[in-house]
């Protein structure tokens, strides 16, 4: 079991960070929303559809409004930044040449990188990569965005410019962000609502102030990276002195 | 011993879901064969990939096989002086069985190979989950284009391969071990025939089009999705295609050529 009786409230227009170590499923959770894997037990409401109850249709009409930035980027290799970005547009939309074009120019302005346009993925830093893959994921204006990771293995200078990106495109945009990350400081500078998970629960919520000032001694550990606490620094192991000793216990 | 029954057992079930899986995922294809007709660019670049990148391999691998063929059979029919044949003797063979099973062997060693590895290291680099998060079906636009391609390359291939293999022999029988030109041709035409011979392998090279590129991109989308899954799904493809080909080519020889 990944999750027991976990229950979360995403609100619209806000940036909600879903932070836990690693390993504690919330790339799976970011799934589950968008449908790609379905849970035995539960449901998953997203604009007011049970997500794991619509059709392949409708899920994929629910799917051109939601977003989602993996933490590779998930580019096309073997097309061009300039038409990674045209893609959902070419894919959904019956609009002219001419138009993707502005619109294009426009989503890679966002982010920075409209002369990064005639470049390949692999030419491309992991934090441009990231860059072009926000710029596609807001290419067909969605109500709300994914973000898995964001800041993971970035330079100082990348992060900072991912950590304003995904502010200023939620509040221009008028988008419900959901941001997955065990970054606390970066994820805290923008999150207006966190939910801390580990072991398949929701350990603790609340604003990024209410949870530095938590009395949960799990919530100090994770919010303050302390090596020893409720997630104990050893993995669990017999008894120190008789595996040296080689005794059976 | 109940260990062994009891792996033996979880292998046997793991087959068999795999299986259908794979039937599953067929049927996914075959759904999806309309949106790529109404978008034919997207068949046009696979055919390209996967079709004419195929040419010069099969185009010199026929050349020898041809050439050995005449090389071989001369020296057997000389022995009953009936090397006048030479010519029949070459192109039934290549036509009715190395042209489709050869060629299908190639064609899953250099298409199928790279069909899986590519739509494997997709998977590994979440670029089929990302298009499923942008509401674009990956089988419509990743895997059916791929399939239809390998689907109509493979007799294309195989045809191109038994001509080219005539040639070959050809070049040896009458160029080299100087078999009457006339007889070679004349000998081919009268004893060659159309719906019986020509039809048959092509029949048998759209059954293995069918199968090498069915294994192909199935083993590469439901590849494990690490540099190692990859590497043996692409392995997988190369060895399940070979197998398959060949029990094929079996079954459908039998029920071809059976009752002569």
């Amino acid at each position: 079991m990944i999750f027991d009786g976990v229950n979360m409230d995403i609100q619209r227009g806000k940036v909600t960070a879903i932070m836990g170590p690693s390993g504690t499923g919330k790339t799976t959770l970011l799934k589950l929303i968008g449908g790609q894997l379905r849970p035995s037990a539960g449901s998953i409401e997203v604009d007011g559809h049970n997500v794991h109850k619509l059709k392949h249709g409708p899920l994929y009409e629910l799917r051109k409004k939601m977003g989602m930035l993996f933490q590779s980027g998930a580019l096309l290799t073997d097309i061009t930044v300039f038409d990674n970005v045209a893609f959902p547009l070419r894919e959904h939309t019956k609009l002219p040449e001419s138009m993707i074009r502005h619109l294009v120019l426009m989503k890679l302005q966002a982010v920075g990188l409209r002369g990064a346009r005639d470049l390949m993925p692999s030419e491309l830093s992991g934090g441009m990569a990231r860059r072009v893959a926000l710029a596609r994921a807001i290419a067909l204006d969605p109500m709300m965005i994914m973000y898995d990771e964001p800041f993971t293995g970035q330079d100082p200078i990348s992060m900072g410019v991912l950590v304003k990106l995904i502010k200023v495109v939620n509040d221009a945009l008028g988008l419900s962000s959901i941001v997955v990350s065990h970054d606390v400081k970066e994820t805290c500078a923008i999150a207006d609502y966190v939910y801390l998970v580990s072991n398949g629960k929701v350990v603790d919520h609340g604003s990024p102030l209410e949870l530095a000032n938590s009395d949960s001694k799990w919530s100090q550990q994770f919010m303050q990276g302390m090596a020893d606490g409720p997630v104990p620094f050893h993995y669990a192991a017999k008894d120190y002195a008789s595996d040296l000793l080689g005794l059976k216990e | 011993m109940v260990e062994y029954f009891q792996r033996l057992g979880a292998r046997s079930l793991g087959m068999f879901e795999r299986l259908g899986r794979g039937a599953i995922f067929f049927i996914n294809i075959l759904s999806s064969i309309p949106s790529v007709l109404v978008r034919p660019r997207l068949l046009v670049a696979q055919l390209y990939s996967v079709g004419v990148l195929s040419f010069s391999l099969i185009v010199v691998a026929g050349l020898f096989v041809g050439m050995v063929l005449a090389l071989q059979g001369f020296y057997t029919l000389s022995d009953f002086g009936a090397e006048g044949m030479l010519g029949v003797m070459v192109a039934a063979s290549l036509i009715r069985e190395l042209g489709p099973v050869v060629a299908a062997l190639l064609f899953a060693g250099r298409a199928g190979s790279a069909l899986t590895a590519e739509i494997g290291l997709m998977k590994a680099t979440e670029q089929l989950s990302g298009m499923e998060m942008m509401a674009v079906d990956p089988v419509g636009r990743i895997i059916t284009p791929r399939f239809l391609a390998g689907l109509v390359s493979m007799p294309l291939l195989a045809t191109l391969f038994s001509a080219v293999g005539i040639l070959g022999g050809y070049f040896i029988g009458v160029g080299l071990l100087g078999i009457d030109e006339g007889g070679y041709w004349s000998q081919m035409q009268a004893k060659i025939d159309f719906s019986q011979d020509v039809i048959n392998g092509l029949i048998k090279s759209v059954v293995f089009g069918w199968v090498v590129t069915w294994i192909a991109v199935f083993e590469g989308y439901d590849a494990i999705p690490t540099s190692e899954g990859v590497s043996r799904a692409t392995t997988r493809t190369v060895v399940h295609s070979a197998f398959a080909v060949l029990l094929l080519d079996f079954i459908l020889t039998a029920l071809m050529f059976g009752d002569i």
